[in-house]
């Protein structure tokens, strides 16, 4: 691991100016996933600017009946925290469903937002890398890649993020506040990662230096009935092989609205648009279900070894939306 | 002049305080260890992966190998060598030791800090990944053997003896009187009664 100064800063102005003098700075949060990568090589920090001690620990509500989540809140607070639990309960079992107790303990929500991909070659420095070394390739294409991205993927990179929080605010139409040098700045989280493209090193659209200072959920009744559901390959603490965060309102038979995104199919997480038109006021049906799904998975373009993400997902989204049409039927 | 990448720090581990130099690069894990000779503490995959090296932080358990020691100042730090209270063992210490939890007790340190925490937070009515509604009317789960594993799934034993492990988690909880959680209350005075 290269040496680094560590330096820790008590109001947020003081961590901007901190990391814009130096250009090998990062943020320390937690540090679960930093930490890790610097311990593979992959992160280089000259600087360390911990944010951890700054006021952005608080879950509050806001004037319109929403969240304000501060940037350092942790993992386990915003999953324990009351008002989540009740409003937007899909983004506590997301949160729940991540990591481990210990993790999820040190882990912050401005930190989540901004983890790197777990693609083996990426977190392998001895391995070609488009995304850690622009250029060098992309060996995940022909090599290991069943837990890769099936969706708004490229020829350059085929990584997923690794969050399940994300989904859930994705599906809850979060916005990202950010402070910068300059002043402060918000983003959709929908917004938040840019098209891999040719450039899968260029992660998010924060202006450079700019500190993830907050998430804000928008007041949203159809999500107090909502669910995420994660498959993954061992019942516990391991990654998404595929997961949707899904709302539902229906009255009738008729789908009032409702809010879809997924998780470990491409370099963010997929809210679902297509699906959610295709859905919106006609019946909530298991048919209607899978059509929606299928309207989504259509722009599917899977590789060799993990096709089978599209059925996963067309089971996931049909499992979940059933499940959620008959608790608001009752 | 070149930044300084090492810092005299003053760490609170298990009630006392120790003034030492550290690496910034150093982990909490390597300087229990290393540097304080606190070895009961230990360290596994150093990836944050098998939790055997977890201590609780301010009360709450973490992975001391990706807790960079120089963070950790001015934070409580309570390490397996802190539990015991004057020669008697912790609760949880003593019902690893009745019910077999270990086999060769690599990983025994870390299961148990984790499993005092996993107590605690259940207590103060935290839902996990398994709980079924996890709308606060729906109120704290009863800890099940299927909690727990959830609960403790952080915590990797290679010799398998999870099967123990879960049993003295149970038998601990059952010991605090885990009955109906006043949430609100219990979230406040969780720090202090762990720590």
């Amino acid at each position: 691991m290269r040496e680094f100064e560590y330096r820790r800063v008590l109001d947020v102005s003081g961590a901007v100016a901190l990391l814009d003098a130096e250009p090998d700075a990062r943020f320390l949060g937690g540090g679960t996933n930093l930490v890790d990568l610097m311990k593979a090589g992959v992160e280089r920090p000259t600087r360390l600017v911990d944010v951890r001690e700054l006021p952005l620990d608080r879950v509050e509500t806001t004037a319109d009946g929403g969240l304000r989540i501060g940037a350092t809140v942790t993992n386990s607070d915003l999953a324990a925290h009351p008002e989540v639990r009740l409003r937007y309960p899909a983004l506590t079992q997301a949160v729940l469903a991540a990591a481990s107790g210990q993790l999820r303990n040190m882990a912050t929500v401005g930190g989540n937002l901004l983890q790197r991909t777990r693609c083996a070659y990426f977190t392998d420095v001895t391995q070609p890398c488009n995304k850690r070394a622009p250029g060098s390739g992309c060996p995940a294409l022909k090599g290991e890649h069943r837990n890769h991205a099936i969706l708004g993927a490229s020829e350059h990179c085929v990584a997923t993020h690794p969050s399940d929080m994300a989904v859930a605010l994705a599906a809850f139409d979060a916005v990202v506040s950010y402070e910068t040098a300059a002043g402060p700045g918000e983003l959709a989280l929908t917004d938040l990662y840019l098209s891999v493209g040719d450039t899968p090193h260029r992660e998010t659209a924060l202006p450079p230096g700019a500190l993830i200072t907050g998430v804000t959920l928008p007041p949203a009744p159809v999500a107090a009935n909502s669910r995420y559901r994660k498959v993954r390959e061992r019942a516990s603490f391991a990654f998404a092989i595929g997961s949707v965060a899904a709302a539902l309102d229906v009255r009738d038979g008729v789908v009032r609205e409702v809010r879809l995104a997924f998780g470990a199919v491409a370099s963010r997480p997929w809210r679902a648009r297509q699906a959610e038109r295709a859905l919106t006021g006609g019946p909530a049906s298991a048919e209607a279900f899978m059509a929606a799904a299928d309207a989504e998975l259509a722009a599917a373009e899977p590789l060799s070894g993990n096709a089978y993400k599209v059925t996963l997902l067309r089971n996931l989204v049909v499992a979940v939306l059933t499940e959620l049409a008959e608790e608001t039927a009752r | 002049m070149a930044p300084s990448t090492s810092s005299v720090i003053t760490l609170n581990i298990n009630g006392e305080k120790h003034t030492l130099p550290v690496d910034h690069r150093a982990t909490l894990l390597d300087a229990l260890r290393e540097h304080l000779d606190l070895t009961g503490t230990k360290k596994g995959c150093d990836q944050g992966q098998c939790g055997a090296c977890t201590v609780l932080l301010d009360g709450r358990r973490v992975v001391s190998c990706l807790q960079l020691a120089v963070a950790a100042e001015g934070h409580a730090v309570t390490t397996i060598e802190g539990l015991a209270d004057d020669g008697r063992l912790h609760p949880v210490q003593q019902a690893f030791l009745d019910l077999d939890g270990y086999q060769c007790g690599y990983c025994t340190p870390g299961q148990i800090c984790s499993a005092l925490a996993v107590i605690e937070e259940h207590a103060a009515g935290w839902p996990s990944a398994v709980t079924a509604d996890v709308r606060p009317e729906a109120g704290p789960p009863p800890l099940t053997a299927e909690e727990i594993r959830e609960r403790m799934s952080g915590n990797l034993c290679r010799c398998g003896a999870y099967v123990s492990i879960v049993q003295a988690v149970a038998r601990a909880a059952e010991a605090r009187g885990t009955e109906a959680p006043r949430a609100e209350e219990e979230q406040d005075d969780f720090k202090e009664a762990v720590a």
